[in-house]
């Protein structure tokens, strides 16, 4: 072995996957083909609410395979957190796009134009979340004594803040094929978490198969909309394959794939306040209510993670939290990027400037003055560590975008600006990791060493960055790495590719499954090694640090290991006449622990900074009749080169001791702070906005004046 | 129906109605160029007709006869396609062929402003484009000359 090899950690080496997608090579799901397949199609409800009365298919069913809820050989269900979502209705429908029948054929024009007309009893459904009786989780987080501290206070500020439902726009649609293969099935498909499919595969097959195969093929984006909904797609595609014995390809289209799958969970949050005439908050008082949609899915956990982060990175000894996610007949909302801390952030920060403006000071002081710092404790009691960076973000950012002279000169350039500061959680909420209790492991090949893990690489670097902590936990080159694609036959369940937890906890995990293969190879070469000793393969499981107290009944303790820190400064034009609002610079200064790839890490901050501006200026997602009425990319709008405005990246290495070479989880802090950044940037140059999407309609009816 | 395809002559048999995305996907086994939409909004099926980028999936096949398609497969793009690996412009990737394919219309030393318009139909929900930005920086300062992209035909 070389005596100098030099780290990879912290240097932007080469994507492992950077020639395949630069050059068009990369294999994603519909660039698959497999011998005698079939195409498949979904046939939805189109009311909001009722039941089924009579289906008729009318078409010629020739060379058709059809499958209906009689066809599901194990339990009707997509197997989540609970297991109340059909995979195919049987009588009741709870949202206008539920899967009623699935047809495969091998014509794609035959199976497009195939007709089936269905006869419904409709009934009246709940489409406003304020009116849902149904509370599918409620969350209560409590510290000292609210109400007192209230009267006590000099002054209180009260507000309701709204976000609308976020639609993912991964650039490719999500997708699967389906293979029958040896008595079992094999999906292969555009995934973000693997086992999770699997699951939701052997709960809906049961006996019917010999085996379930999940494969990630590459995957063109994911954001969260491809973390729970591929069950649903998978199971569809499942079905039919096994019924026709035969391949089945199912990709959704852009208009199908946006009206269907799911969205960011719509929010309204109020918050009262008390705070003395100096500035200092003494209580908080906050009320979270979620759109879950129809059914539970992954709402107790986005809920979950919005009311603990709710309360913002401030210091507060009084503070309630009460949290509710409820059913409404909609399709169900899920996970995306940030996971319900951009919309109660987004609350706290909007709240915060509205604050400051009552007291008469400037927002970056109110933050100064009580912003979390070590020692201090957070709404759950977790009292924090070194690692806490929030005054150092707020005041680099401040520095660097030239806040305060900018803010001064509002008046004479008619341009706005705006702060926010904030956090977010790396990795599963409470005990949350513990339960995953996930897995990775290191295998020696003749070549160097290979990484088994079920992350799936969906644009992050997660095939990179692994490899890199790897090759430096072994003292091996980055390039004798390789990564294997997730397939479950293959590799162990390292948890799903979510939470800002691939790099920290399966990062971590990984990197203490190559310290024990050095040990055991002494100072060979692994190749040398394997081709003198054979195979030889460690796994490691997740290892909780010790000190983490978690009280899931109370919601009291260490809610994660560490968090992300961040401010961002946003800078915006408004229109006089149209009122649209262009935003001019961004300025992001986030703590990540430590950068293990740079360029990627300031690629998240970027990308996750040009989403939340659409989620905070464009992204509208219409709503008629319990769906969504402008399922297309013309007007339904995403950052184009020409929305995204100049983006200034800083980052901060404050390390946590516990994450890999102190790494932090990263991919969704950048969603939490630009949109209230860019609604304070409005409020600056007086409009009194307290929504997002501020689209012009907003916008104008805001005005001041 | 005869044309170039990637600088060789071509004779495919196919519906003069159907979109050239998927002729060149389906019946040419080219699969770089990627369906994002199908509504002409995301260019992530970009392909150079006669020079000019055009979304493929807006196209009938028939519009093409006698004409020259280049495809990330066949274009001459090499600094690009290597700025986008070192500047991580690419991350999912199923954006990259058809924002290299736009990009390789740019000339030398662009400016931001050129950039944005030249990549204005062409969607990245990955990087907020600035790393995009980066990666034709660096390819058309090595280059110092407009890419031989703009010839499609080579």
């Amino acid at each position: 072995m070389p005596s100098v090899i030099e780290h990879a950690v912290g240097r932007s080496v080469s994507r492992k996957d950077g020639i395949g997608k630069a050059t068009g090579r990369a294999i994603y799901a519909d660039d698959l083909s497999f011998p005698g397949m079939l195409w498949g199609r979904t046939v939805r409800a189109d009311i909001p609410c009722g039941r089924v009365r009579t289906i008729h298919r009318a078409f010629d069913e020739s060379g058709f395979t059809v499958v209906d809820f009689r066809d599901i050989p194990g339990k009707n269900v997509i197997a989540l957190i609970e297991h109340d979502q059909p995979c195919l209705v049987e009588q009741e429908i709870r949202h206008a796009t539920e899967a009623v029948l699935l047809l495969a054929h091998e014509d794609r024009e035959r199976l497009l134009a195939a007709r089936v007309d269905i006869e419904y009893d409709a009934r009246p459904p709940v489409l406003e979340p304020e009116r849902s009786s149904v509370v599918f989780k409620h969350i209560r987080i409590e510290k000292g004594g609210v109400d007192a501290a209230l009267a006590g206070a000099d002054l209180i500020v009260e507000g309701t803040y709204r976000t609308g439902a976020q639609e993912h726009v991964y650039i490719e649609p999500n997708g699967v094929i389906a293979v029958p293969e040896n008595g079992g099935i094999a999906v292969h498909g555009s995934i973000q978490c693997p086992y999770y499919v699997h699951k939701a595969l052997v709960t809906l097959l049961g006996d019917a198969v010999s085996h379930v195969r999940v494969v990630q093929t590459e995957t063109g984006g994911g954001f969260g909309g491809k973390e729970e909904y591929p069950s649903t797609i998978a199971a569809h595609a499942a079905l039919l394959a096994l019924k026709a014995r035969r391949p089945v390809k199912l990709i959704y289209d852009r208009s199908e794939d946006m009206v269907a799958t799911t969205k960011r969970h719509p929010s309204i949050v109020r918050h009262r306040t008390g705070v003395t005439r100096d500035g200092r908050i003494v209580a908080m008082d906050i009320d979270v209510l979620l759109d879950g949609g129809a059914y539970v899915t992954l709402s107790p956990v986005v809920l979950s993670r919005g009311t603990i982060h709710a309360a913002g990175p401030y210091r507060c000894d009084h503070t309630r939290i009460v949290g509710r996610a409820v059913m409404t007949n909609t399709p169900p909302n899920g996970a995306f990027r940030g996971f319900g801390a951009p919309q109660t952030q987004f609350a706290m920060e909007v709240h915060m400037d509205r604050i400051a403006e009552s007291l008469g000071m400037d927002p970056v002081r109110l933050r100064e003055l009580n912003a979390l710092t070590p020692g201090d404790t957070t709404a759950t009691g977790q009292v924090l560590g070194n690692d806490c960076s929030a005054l150092e973000t707020l005041r680099r950012a401040v520095k660097q975008s030239r806040y305060h002279e900018k803010r001064a000169n509002v008046a004479s350039t008619g341009r706005g600006v705006g702060v926010s500061l904030f956090y977010h959680g790396s990795g599963f909420t409470g005990s949350g990791e513990l339960r995953l209790a996930s897995r990775a492991a290191v295998e020696l090949t003749d070549q160097g060493v290979r990484v088994l893990t079920s992350s799936t690489e969906i644009g992050q670097g997660t095939r990179t960055m692994h490899a890199q902590i790897v090759a430096d936990a072994l003292g091996i080159p980055y390039e004798q790495v390789e990564v294997a694609q997730p397939d479950t036959s293959r590799v162990p369940d390292s948890g799903p590719t979510v939470a800002s937890r691939t790099c920290m906890v399966v990062g971590g995990i990984l990197q203490r499954a190559a310290a024990e293969v050095r040990r055991r190879i002494g100072d060979a070469a692994p190749g040398d090694y394997f081709r003198a000793n054979g195979p030889l393969r460690v796994e490691a499981e997740y290892e909780q640090p010790e000190w983490i107290r978690w009280d899931d009944d109370s919601y009291t303790g260490d809610a994660y290991a560490t968090y992300g820190w961040g401010c961002n400064v946003a800078e915006v034009e408004v229109d006089p006449v149209t009122f649209e609002v262009r935003p001019l610079r961004l300025t992001a200064v986030v703590d990540v622990g430590k950068a293990i790839h740079p360029a990627l890490a300031i690629g998240q901050v970027e990308g996750g900074t040009a989403q939340a501006i659409g989620f905070a200026l464009l992204e509208h997602v219409v709503m008629r009749d319990g769906a969504m009425a402008n399922g297309q990319l013309t007007n339904y709008t995403i950052p184009t080169t020409l929305d995204t405005p100049p983006i200034d990246v800083t980052l901060v290495e404050n390390p946590y001791p516990g994450g890999p070479f102190g790494a932090k989880g990263l991919g969704e802090l950048p969603m939490d702070g630009p949109a209230p950044a860019l609604i304070n940037a409005i409020r600056s140059v007086g409009f009194d906005v307290r929504e997002a999407p501020a689209i012009p309609e907003v916008v104008m009816a805001a005005r001041r004046s | 129906m005869r044309f170039r395809l990637n600088g060789a002559d071509v004779d495919i048999d196919a519906h003069p109605m159907r979109r050239l995305l998927d002729v060149l996907r389906e019946d040419c086994g080219l699969t770089g160029t990627k369906e994002g939409c199908g509504e002409g909004e995301c260019g992530a099926c970009s392909v150079l007709i006669d020079g000019d980028c055009v979304v493929s999936c807006l196209v009938p096949f028939a519009q093409v006869e006698g004409c020259s398609v280049t495809t990330i497969e066949g274009i001459d793009a090499e600094p690009l396609q290597r700025a986008f690996m070192d500047e991580v412009g690419a991350q999912c990737g199923i954006c990259t062929p058809g924002m290299i394919i736009a990009a390789a219309t740019l000339g030398a030393n662009p400016t931001r402003q050129e950039m944005q318009q030249a990549l204005a139909g062409n969607l990245c929900r990955c990087t907020g484009y600035e790393a995009i930005f980066r990666a034709i920086r660096a390819a058309k300062r090595q280059g110092g000359a407009p890419a031989a992209a703009a010839d499609a035909g080579r």
